[in-house]
C-alpha cells in the first residue's frame, strides 16, 4: 500500500516539473546548422521534438546509439521521449560538427 | 584551342548544374566545362571522361524543385559530347539522405549515359543511415574487400577511387582510415613516377574550409604517397562549387553539383543550399569560365566561376 502511494506521488512530481516546460513536450529547433538550445535540461518523461528549419537535411543521432532519426528535410520533425535520467549527447550524422545534449533530470 | 570563346561561356542559362569533361592528351589532363567541351575539337589520341557529382536525387526545396530534372538535362548534354567520354566518375552524394528509391532512380537515369561505364565513390548522404550497407551492396562489388575503394588503369593513366565518408561520424570531417591509406600506398608502389594519377573521392582531400567540415582529416598521409608522381589530379565533390588549388605537381579540383549550389567557404552563416532568384540565376550560376594557361606545368588549365 505504501509503495503504491510512492509511485503515485512520483508521477505527480514529474507532471509538475513537466508543466514548467508547457506540458511534457519540448521543442528543439535546427537552424543554420545549429541545434537550439544546445544544452536542454528536462525532467524525465519529457518528449522532445526536433524541428528542422533548414533546407538542408539534418539528423538527430545519439553518440551512444540510444536514438537515431532518419534524415529530416525542411520542416520535418523527430520525436523522442526520455524516460531515464542522464546526459544524452547527439549530433547530426550529415554534419557532425552539429552537436548538442539533452540532460534528463 | 588556347583560349575559349568568352561569348560562348557568357551565354545565359538558368541553373542546370554542371559537369566537367576531362581530356587526357599524352598523360596531361585538362578540364573544360561541359558547355565548352560541346564546342571543342576532339583531341587526337587522347581520351575524355566526365565527372558528375552531388546529384542529390530526392532533394526538393527552394534551391531546386526537382534534382532529377536538372540531372536529366546534364545527361542529355553528356550524350551530345563528341567524341563520347570513355567513362563517368560520380563523386558521391548520389542520393539526398538515402531517400527511399533514390539509388534506383539514379541508376536508372545513368543507364542512358553513352559511356563505357560509371565509377562511383560514396558521399555521406549515401551512407549515413545504414553505415554504407545499401551503397556497398550496389557498388561494393569489384572494389577492394568490397569496401568501396578501388583503382583501375585507362590508357596509361592510373585512377584511384577513395572512400572518405564511412568514418564520418563524430570526427566532424571526412576520413580515409588506416586500412585504406595502407592499401593506397601498396597500390601506388609499383607505378613509375611518370604515370599520371587521378584520385577521386567525395569530401575534398584538402582543407577547403574545416569549419564547415570541408576537409579530410587524414588526407595528408594519403597525399604524401602521391608526391613523387609528376602529374596528380585530385577530383572531389561535396561542396557544390568549383574550387581549384595547385600544390607542387598535385592539382585539386572540386566539382559543381547537378542539384543545387552551396555558398563559398565562409560566405554564409552555414553551408546550406543556396537559393538563387530566377533573375539572378541566369547571370550568376551555372556558368563556368575555363582559362587555358599554357606553361610547363603538367596541368595547364584553371577553372573559375564567373561571379
Amino acid at each position: 500500500m505504501r509503495k503504491r502511494v510512492a509511485v503515485v506521488m512520483g508521477l505527480a512530481v514529474v507532471a509538475v516539473a513537466a508543466q514548467a516546460f508547457g506540458g511534457r513536450s519540448v521543442d528543439v529547433g535546427i537552424k543554420e546548422f545549429k541545434f537550439a538550445p544546445v544544452a536542454l535540461e528536462v525532467p524525465r518523461g519529457t518528449t522532445v521534438t526536433w524541428v528542422n528549419h533548414d533546407e538542408e537535411t539534418h539528423t538527430i543521432t545519439s553518440t551512444t546509439g540510444a536514438f537515431a532519426s532518419p534524415g529530416l528535410g525542411n520542416d520535418e520533425t523527430f520525436t523522442q521521449t526520455f524516460a531515464r535520467p542522464g546526459s544524452y549527447e547527439y549530433f547530426c550524422a550529415l554534419h557532425p560538427k552539429m552537436r548538442a545534449t539533452v540532460i534528463v533530470k | 584551342m588556347d583560349r575559349l570563346d568568352r561569348r560562348g561561356f557568357l551565354s545565359c542559362m538558368a541553373w542546370t548544374g554542371s559537369a566537367l569533361v576531362w581530356t587526357s592528351t599524352a598523360g596531361v589532363l585538362s578540364s573544360r566545362t561541359i558547355r565548352a567541351a560541346e564546342a571543342a575539337d576532339p583531341v587526337p589520341g587522347g581520351f575524355s571522361f566526365v565527372q558528375i557529382s552531388d546529384t542529390h536525387i530526392g532533394f526538393k526545396g527552394q534551391a531546386n524543385s526537382d534534382a532529377a530534372a536538372t540531372l536529366q538535362q546534364l545527361i542529355d548534354r553528356v550524350n551530345a559530347l563528341k567524341p563520347a567520354p570513355a567513362f563517368v566518375l560520380h563523386t558521391g552524394d548520389q542520393t539526398h539522405g538515402q531517400k527511399p528509391g533514390a539509388f534506383d532512380t539514379l541508376a536508372e537515369m545513368l543507364k542512358s549515359v553513352k559511356a563505357e561505364r560509371v565509377f562511383y565513390v560514396p558521399g555521406e548522404h549515401d551512407v549515413f543511415l545504414d553505415g554504407g550497407k545499401e551503397y556497398l551492396s550496389r557498388y561494393g562489388k569489384g572494389t577492394v574487400g568490397e569496401r568501396g575503394w578501388q583503382s583501375f588503369d585507362y590508357k596509361g593513366t592510373h585512377f584511384v577511387g577513395l572512400v572518405n565518408v564511412l568514418k564520418y561520424k563524430g570526427e566532424g570531417v571526412g576520413a580515409l582510415g588506416q586500412d585504406q591509406i595502407e592499401w593506397l600506398e601498396k597500390d601506388l608502389a609499383p607505378l613509375a613516377a611518370s604515370t599520371p594519377i587521378v584520385v577521386f573521392a567525395h569530401v575534398p582531400l584538402w582543407a577547403v574550409y574545416p569549419q564547415w567540415g570541408w576537409t579530410t582529416e587524414d588526407a595528408e598521409r594519403a597525399l604524401a604517397g602521391l608526391k613523387r608522381f609528376g602529374s596528380v589530379t585530385v577530383l572531389n565533390g561535396h561542396i557544390h562549387q568549383v574550387l581549384t588549388k595547385v600544390e607542387g605537381n598535385v592539382r585539386f579540383h572540386t566539382a559543381m553539383s547537378t542539384a543545387f549550389p552551396q555558398p563559398a567557404p565562409g560566405a554564409a552563416p552555414s553551408p546550406g543550399p543556396m537559393k538563387i532568384p530566377e533573375t539572378e540565376a541566369r547571370r550568376m550560376i551555372g556558368v563556368t569560365q575555363a582559362t587555358f594557361v599554357q606553361g610547363t606545368e603538367p596541368l595547364a588549365v584553371v577553372d573559375s566561376i564567373l561571379g
